[in-house]
């Protein structure tokens, strides 16, 4: 290829770089593509986490996300729910963001009811849906959750659903965990849900890819565990699925699926970052040669 | 400095704080007080220590400037390229975009983004360049109404202000993405802003300023957005540059003093930083060190 | 004047009261009551948005501007799902209470609400966020140039990176065993160094800048030295 053709490419045109991204996650999805995933020290750590929990004690799962950051977080969301459930654990499912409802809703149908039917609701699970208040209502909840919450999301009064009638602030949960996409999120969780009582409660996170450069500093102290975007749901999903198999692996499998996609993406933007540099190279030698 | 001088807000705290602190205290020291009945969380005191110096650095800091003493802050390149920028869209003939991020009111990156904003619209009516101002939350685009209304008046073109021109879009993310950017794409505006809190769209609005060969000043203090904002715009404010960026273009003294205070406090940060380092280091071999490390540690609350 | 006085005095009363509930624990239920006035000012301000948005919008339409037909899609779409949500049309009945439509669940896809959110608006925000794959693209090709050291270093950290994120770190190093000296040369080691040491390192000293950015901003605000939130001209139109 010659120097001038290479310079050319400092001017490349973007659809054709949108067009190759748009092939490198097409290809992979269509034929279904699936590599090995390693579990790492961080999706460890959360499904230490989870472990440590004994059985029958409440946790808080906060769906801090929404429809379009849920291609990242809703596998990680349904691993979560069903390691908690096959644990026995009782879920308390709410929401910092307004869709947020929704998506647990989706995963409670998709994942609670399908492979823990003997789940019930208001002794094992309860939903209490989104309040607005950002981390107004995380600070509320830490000193009272029947102020914050005074119906669920069905409006039924939470002072008459057994699983909460006992819970006063966030202390009564052993586990809080937060699947974020942003703000108010994980890190809000940390800041004023475990900030004023740190020994209270374990936190686990969830984290797009974009947002875990916030939450890192935050990890492993007052962060017990954190899964980074679909190559942490993947890690975490192959650490759940090993202790607790279930007939349907796709459901609890997306992570592992959609790693394939991503292993395709990553390599077209070295590519084309060794690209860029080349035109870079040759448009300099160029210009020098004139 | 005379007391009387002092904004009555800011003399009432300081008394209010003076009575309070030590009301606190002999609560906290009462007999009875036992440890589920403490009218104040002990555990607590040492960050309190640090907030008092933090804030009472501040306050001086805002006090001496009063004073008349200079106050000198550095010079920003994204902050010298506003005026370049609004002139630009002037000759162009081009409106100029600002986007206050998606955040209310209650973020204070959106609170720093309205400041600047406020000089922005003040250069756009000097010039008399179109500024499209679309907000994601109500309570924004009244303030930055205010904001660019005041910015008119100032510069002495009140009937130039268009309230039309601040509108609300939506409170859903992606929804004023999507807004913005057709309006971007159809409007091609000369120079945008981006000045609040960012998150996921943050690449969507610089890459599509880019396309449309619009000079991009970003300011946030996200530091998951802060790379996107620097790899598409042409200059970016990052993190606490942002905030003195609102109060260096705000001009006022007060402001301008703030910042030398919050410069001690990050003074102070770094010094129980090196020296928890140096101790944590030298406990290796000597155990007074490591005491002295466990200590500051658990001072601070680690 | 009380423009600008009682919106001082709130602000000044409600931070003080946040602070102080955090080392005071008789001031715990104020700092609530603050909470709570703050959620229900936050669900109100929704009003404010909604009258301008139709303003704006209806104007358009009415002088027929360039444009105007997506101010009409964004009028429908508005008062759709208004009507849908607000009015529960087509909603579940619920068991406990089957003859109360209002008590039925509207959010399922069965329901028109539940339908346009499952299969509208839930795909239209998860492609503009899948939009970010492509911005990403192109943005990296135009921006990691290797102009000089810093750049070489920042070049090299995403290579590293991209590589360790994927299966291809462990295809490419995985090989090196995890005991051994070189131990180091394993790109998921190497993701781990740097994301934990070095980014995690550089992210607290941003962080701890920001948040005493933060601190003197909120300090500004509380003590009323900062009004630039306040209408300055004579109110907003």
């Amino acid at each position: 290829m010659n120097r001038a053709l290479l310079a050319r490419l400092n001017d490349l045109d973007r659809r054709w770089i949108f067009l190759a991204m748009g092939l490198s996650i097409a290809i992979p999805i269509l034929l279904k593509l699936r590599f090995p995933e390693y579990p790492g020290p961080m999706a460890r750590a959360t499904f230490d986490a989870v472990e440590a929990v004994p059985e029958g004690s409440p946790v808080l799962i906060s769906f801090d996300y929404d429809p379009a950051s849920a291609a990242e977080l809703q596998p990680m969301a349904s691993a979560l729910v069903h390691h908690c459930a096959s644990r026995k654990l009782k879920m308390v499912f709410m929401a910092l963001w307004p869709l947020g409802k929704q998506q647990a809703d989706r995963t409670i149908e998709s994942v609670l009811k399908q492979f823990h039917p003997g789940y019930d609701y208001g002794t094992d699970y309860v939903q209490l849906g989104y309040q607005s208040g950002n981390e107004g209502v995380i600070k509320l909840m830490a000193t009272n959750v029947p102020e914050q919450y005074k119906t669920d999301a069905a409006g039924t009064a939470t002072s008459t659903i057994p699983l909460l009638a006992s819970v006063r602030d966030l202390s009564a949960f052993k586990l809080v965990a937060s699947v974020s996409a942003g703000y108010p999120g994980a890190k809000e969780w940390v800041q004023y849900g475990n900030g004023p009582m740190p020994d209270a409660f374990s936190i686990v996170g969830g984290s797009t890819g974009v947002q875990v450069s916030q939450l890192l500093p935050y990890y492993p102290k007052q962060m017990e565990g954190m899964l980074v975007a679909v190559k942490g749901a993947a890690e975490y999903e192959m650490l759940v699925e090993e202790k607790y198999p279930i007939d349907k692996p796709d459901v609890i499998g997306q992570g592992r699926v959609r790693m394939g996609p991503q292993l395709v993406a990553h390599l077209l933007m070295i590519a084309l970052i060794v690209l860029g540099n080349v035109a870079m190279i040759a448009s300099r030698n160029r210009g020098g040669a004139r | 400095m005379r007391w009387t001088t002092m904004p009555r807000s800011l003399s009432t705290l300081v008394v209010a704080a003076a009575l309070l602190l030590p009301f606190s205290v002999a609560l906290a020291e009462a007999p009875g007080a036992g440890p589920d009945k403490d009218w104040i969380r002990t555990d607590r005191l040492p960050l309190l220590l640090v907030i008092v110096v933090v804030s009472a650095a501040v306050v001086a800091a805002i006090l001496l400037a009063r004073t008349g003493r200079p106050v000198k802050i550095r010079r920003l390149a994204a902050l010298d390229a506003v005026d370049e920028a609004i002139g630009r869209a002037t000759e162009m003939g081009r409106s100029v975009l600002f986007v206050p991020g998606i955040m209310d009111m209650t973020d204070i990156q959106t609170v720093a983004g309205v400041n600047i904003l406020g000089r922005v619209a003040k250069t756009a009516a000097e010039y008399d360049a179109k500024l499209e101002v679309p907000t994601s939350r109500s309570i924004v685009m009244s303030a930055a109404r205010d904001a660019v209304q005041a910015a008119h008046f100032e510069a002495g073109r009140p009937e130039t202000y268009n309230a039309d021109n601040i509108r609300y879009l939506t409170d859903e993310q992606f929804g004023y993405v999507a807004a913005v950017t057709g309006s971007m794409v159809r409007d091609k505006p000369a120079a945008c802003f981006y000045m609040g809190a960012f998150y996921a769209e943050s690449l969507l609005f610089a890459e599509n300023g880019n396309s449309i060969g619009a000079i991009q000043i970003a300011g946030t203090a996200e530091p998951s957005q802060l790379p996107f904002f620097v790899a598409a715009c042409d200059y970016t404010l990052i993190g606490e540059e942002f905030f003195a960026a609102s109060a260096y273009l705000s001009g006022e003294r007060d402001q301008l003093g703030s910042i030398q205070g919050q410069d001690l406090g990050k003074l102070l940060a770094a010094a129980v930083i090196i020296i928890g380092c140096a101790l944590a280091t030298a406990g290796l071999w000597l155990p007074a060190c490591a005491d002295g490390a466990a200590a500051l540690r658990k001072f601070f609350g680690g | 004047m009380l423009q600008r006085t009682v919106p001082i005095i709130i602000l000044c009363a409600s931070g003080a009261i946040m602070v102080l509930a955090y080392f005071v624990t008789a001031a715990v239920s104020w700092s609530e009551t603050v909470n709570v006035w703050f959620n229900v000012l936050a669900a109100v301000a929704f009003v404010l948005g909604a009258g301008n948005l139709l303003k704006v919008n209806l104007e358009k339409i009415s002088s027929q501007r360039p444009g105007w037909g997506y101010s009409a899609i964004t009028l429908a779409a508005f008062f759709f799902m208004l009507v849908v949500g607000l009015f529960k049309v087509g909603a579940i009945p619920d068991s406990k209470y089957p003859g109360v439509r209002l008590a039925g669940n509207y959010e399922t896809p069965a329901s028109p609400y539940g339908w346009t959110y499952e299969y509208v608006f839930s795909p239209l925000t998860s492609t503009m966020f899948a939009m970010l794959a492509f911005y990403v693209a192109s943005a990296a090709f135009r921006a990691f140039r290797a102009k000089n050291t810093e750049s070489i270093l920042l070049l090299a950290t995403a290579f590293i990176i991209l590589l360790a994120q994927t299966a291809a770190g462990m295809f490419l190093t995985g090989w090196i065993p995890e005991d051994s000296a070189f131990a180091f040369l394993r790109l998921d080691w190497m993701k781990v160094a740097i994301t934990e040491h070095i980014q995690t390192a550089g992210m607290r000293a941003i962080t701890i800048g920001i948040a005493l950015g933060v601190a003197a901003t909120s300090l500004r605000l509380i003590l009323g030295v900062d009004k630039s939130y306040l209408p300055r001209g004579g109110g907003a139109a």
